[in-house]
């Protein structure tokens, strides 16, 4: 405790000296101090989260505003270390006043505060990534935006003012730009481009799956162009907005949510602020915690909060309502499948919602089976949030766990235990939910709650279940292919050697009976 | 009608009939490993338990099946013509059966071994010959044969090869002998076969020397049967002393393999003794060594526990387990280190002197 009195004075002077030290610490400084939490920990990461904040953003928007997505990224090799990336989409644009903040201030969002299903949440992505462009190269981000047809499109150069935490526009002005709407951002940074596993094309080609209404395109540094063609022009269901949940609630949150509330009544305030609470279960609850129902808001106390938090806690609330999920769907999914994996077998699931924390959710699963896919390798294991996928951390994942904790021998695959099965396949999980309970900031894998786990794995069993019964089929088809060729093969030979040995032998006799003996036997 | 021929037309007409019956056919053939042989000292060779495999008409065994059959048609027809085939050559027929033809003359061979060991013959019964060296010989022994040609007999005196040796031919059965010798020496290495003869160590110790050249062929092992029982003359036999020469080279020529056991009747030497190297004779001649390879431990451990012979005899299970102590093992050149003739004028006389120290 640097404030603690004393009247020595040697320790008071030593709390000068500390005060001295103590400002406020700017936000560049917390962002390389936290860096990794944020996904720029190395050249090779930043690069790709870069990417993944801006078509995560242009695929919300677009969404948002019921556009079908056309998305491009193109990558330029600048310096060795250095690369340009452009990003540009056909959303609905952003209204010049936003511009600035949304790309120069950190932490500025609109998703943050509701509670729906979107795919950034934090609104630190896009701002980190120009931060980062900034920090590393000194060069300041490009934007140009238009809103609509007849609308003027706006160009701005900005900077991040790292000390106020505010953007400092270096350049604004309208430009020409064919483009009806939509939005096109380019930054300069450090980093290292690299195919493969874990790489830029991959999520992308991932993005594409859990994401069937959207069109993308990435050009590679080495001028490669990939095109990620939509598998349909249906737009996914919207995501409606929802109260929280009582069952999910923390004291913080609630006490806050106290303080901000409109209504008059802590009555009205629990019925209003929640789902699934009504008039007379709000009143019960009020009595629970010895409040009036009609004490203001504001008013309660932080120990009256805890007592009313604990009330809640006991009480049993009807499941969340589920039209806040906006699932991919089975049939999108195993078109996407088949668009982007040269397989032979498709099966996909979607499974009812279920609640964690009161938090609903819902989990999709699909399996690509044979064809071009790597026989003797481990299964490659897809794994979305929200319909982004999720390249690093698997192993701390749930899904992860769900996957590799399932018996993967009684559907056809080799495993040994523990780990991912072995084979020719393509496993891909998705958890759609308002609130996706991510293990660090960096969003890449999924905490560990029972209730997910289970979900996971009754729906990969389904999946499972489907494939088993394929390639039993398969082998059934395959043995029986065998057996014929073998008795085509092999039958006559047997007729001849008799012949040879004894001589008046009815080779076409020996080989009828003989194929007829064999065909009956299942051996 | 040859017994051969006889059982081969009886086991396709067996065939044939149930075939016609439209009954899966089959055929009986005895398991082939060590695991299904018995050894009695008394007996004096490995003999088959009985165990058979069925090998039934299936989709899964009609390649061997159709190959087995063909493989006796193929006998048939070399010994109706009282022709022979090499193993080599019966490999190459096979290549005209079509999707039936062996990939590998190792699957050949062993189609070969089964039929011999269904019919309990060995396979120049069945018209097939090995086309491997059966050993050499030098010292105080005549072979009588005949000419291939004229049929007329020749005598073949060992004693006048020089510096050469008499090659054992792949047939011996028609072989006669004539010798006044004490005993045949057999030896594992043609280098210490070579270093004896050119030093004539059969005429100072009058006896017949023996090369096998590794583990001996059936033909070498029914050579030294056929004279040692027809002369009564003792054998004793010479390797480097390691798990291979005295388990694969000894033990093969003493009761037999398993592997082969249906024929190991004709193909022992049950009176062979062994002279050496002994694991005694590292410490007792002073000899230089090499550590034991990671195979030789894992065979000394595996005879220990799976040989029916080392189980019958306790000397060997002895001597084994002090090579396995020591971790070395010795060659029979080994004894060079004491000069070159070491092993004639010192090793071999003192050992002779001491036969009853040869190992069963």
């Amino acid at each position: 405790m640097q404030t603690k009195l004393s009247s020595d004075t040697k320790e008071m002077n030593h709390a000068v000296e500390q005060a001295k030290k103590q400002r406020e610490i700017s936000i560049s400084e917390f962002f390389t101090k936290n860096r990794h939490l944020l996904g720029f920990d190395s050249p090779l990461k930043s690069l790709s989260t870069t990417i993944k904040e801006g078509v995560d953003n242009a695929l919300d928007a677009c969404e948002e505003s019921n556009i079908p997505p056309t998305i491009k990224v193109e990558i330029k090799q600048t310096t060795p270390e250095r690369f340009k990336i452009i990003l540009e989409d056909n959303g609905p644009g952003i209204v010049k006043e936003q511009i600035p903040k949304i790309f120069g201030k950190l932490l500025y969002g609109s998703k943050f505060h509701k509670l729906s299903q979107s795919r950034g949440q934090q609104g630190i992505g896009i701002s980190a990534a120009a931060l980062y462009s900034q920090l590393t190269t000194g060069k300041p981000i490009k934007i140009i935006s238009k809103i609509g047809k007849d609308k003027p499109a706006y160009y701005y150069e900005l900077h991040l003012d790292t000390q106020r935490n505010e953007p400092e526009i270096t350049k604004e002005e309208v430009v020409e730009w064919a483009p009806y709407h939509g939005t096109k951002i380019e930054m300069e940074m450090e980093g290292k481009y690299q195919k493969g596993k874990r790489s830029v094309s991959e999520y992308m080609k991932y993005t594409a799956v859990a994401n069937p209404h959207s069109n993308l395109t990435l050009v590679e540094p080495d001028g490669t162009i990939i095109e990620y063609p939509r598998a349909t022009k249906e737009m996914p269901v919207k995501a409606e907005e929802i109260k929280p949940h009582p069952d999910g609630i923390e004291l913080g949150i609630l006490i806050n949510m106290l303080k901000m509330t409109e209504a008059r009544t802590l009555q009205s305030f629990l019925t209003t602020e929640f789902s699934r609470i009504g008039a007379g279960t709000a009143k019960k609850i009020c009595e629970g915690a010895n409040l009036y129902t009609k004490s203001r808001p504001s008013r309660i106390a932080k120990q009256e909060a805890d007592n009313l938090l604990k009330v809640m806690r006991e009480t049993k609330f009807v499941a969340p309502k589920t039209d806040c999920l906006s699932p991919i769907g089975d049939e999108l999914l195993k078109k996407s499948l088949k668009k982007e994996f040269d397989a032979d077998y498709f099966v996909t699931v979607t499974r009812p919602a279920s609640v964690y924390r009161g938090n609903p959710f819902k989990i999709e699963a699909g399996l690509a089976y044979g064809g071009t896919i790597e026989k003797d390798s481990n299964a490659e294991l897809i794994r979305f949030a929200n319909k982004v996928p999720l390249q690093y951390q698997q192993a701390a994942c749930a899904i992860s766990k769900a996957v590799t904790k399932t018996n993967w021998k009684q559907y056809g695959l080799s495993q040994s235990n523990g780990n991912l099965p072995v084979g020719p396949v393509v496993i891909v999980v998705h958890m759609a939910s308002v609130w996706v309970p991510f293990t660090s900031e960096s969003k890449e894998s999924i905490a560990h709650y029972s209730e997910i786990i289970k979900e996971i794995r009754l729906a990969i069993q389904e999946c499972g279940r489907q494939l088993g019964k394929h390639i039993r089929k398969q082998k059934k088809e395959k043995d029986a292919a065998k057996k014929l060729s073998y008795l085509e093969k092999y039958v006559p030979v047997i007729g001849e050697a008799l012949q040879e040995i004894l001589g008046n032998v009815d080779e076409k006799k020996v080989t009828a009976n003989l194929k007829d003996v064999l065909e009956r036997s299942r051996k | 009608m040859n017994e051969v021929i006889k059982k081969i037309t009886e086991t396709a007409t067996r065939v044939h009939e149930k075939i016609n019956k439209k009954v899966k056919p089959e055929i009986k053939i005895p398991i082939r490993a060590l695991s299904n042989v018995n050894y009695d000292p008394k007996v004096g060779f490995f003999e088959l338990k009985g165990a058979k495999k069925k090998r039934e008409l299936t989709v899964n065994t009609i390649k061997s099946f159709a190959q087995s059959l063909k493989m006796m048609g193929l006998s048939k027809q070399v010994v109706e013509s009282n022709d022979m085939a090499t193993k080599r050559e019966a490999y190459y027929v096979s290549k005209n059966w079509g999707d039936a033809r062996f990939n590998e003359q190792t699957e050949s061979d062993s189609t070969m071994d089964d039929i011999e060991a269904m019919f309990m013959v060995n396979r120049e019964q069945l018209g097939f010959i090995p086309e491997e060296k059966g050993g050499d010989i030098a010292g105080k022994l005549i072979v009588i044969d005949k000419d291939p040609t004229t049929g007329k007999e020749i005598k073949i005196d060992c004693t006048k090869f020089g510096s050469g040796a008499y090659s054992i031919p792949s047939l011996v059965e028609q072989l006669k002998f004539e010798t006044d010798a004490k005993f045949i020496l057999a030896i594992e290495t043609a280098g210490m076969f070579q270093r004896l003869v050119k030093h004539n160590y059969w005429k100072t110790s009058n006896c017949i020397l023996i090369s096998m050249g590794g583990v001996p062929t059936r033909a070498c092992r029914r050579f030294i049967r056929r004279l040692a029982d027809d002369k009564k003359l003792p054998v004793y036999v010479f390797t480097d002393g390691d798990p291979y020469g005295y388990m694969s080279i000894y033990r093969t020529l003493k009761v037999g393999s398993g592997n082969a056991a249906h024929i190991n009747k004709y193909f022992c030497v049950p009176q062979a003794k062994f002279l050496g190297v002994t694991p005694e004779d590292i410490d007792e001649y002073k000899l230089p060594t090499h550590p034991l390879k990671d195979v030789d431990k894992k065979k000394i451990k595996d005879v220990i526990k799976n040989d029916p012979f080392v189980k019958q005899h306790k000397d060997w299970e002895k001597a084994l387990q002090l090579l396995q102590k020591k971790g070395q093992r010795v060659e029979q050149q080994a004894l060079a280190a004491h000069g070159l003739n070491f092993v004639l004028e010192t090793y071999l006389p003192e050992k002779l002197k001491k036969k009853d120290k040869f190992l069963p």
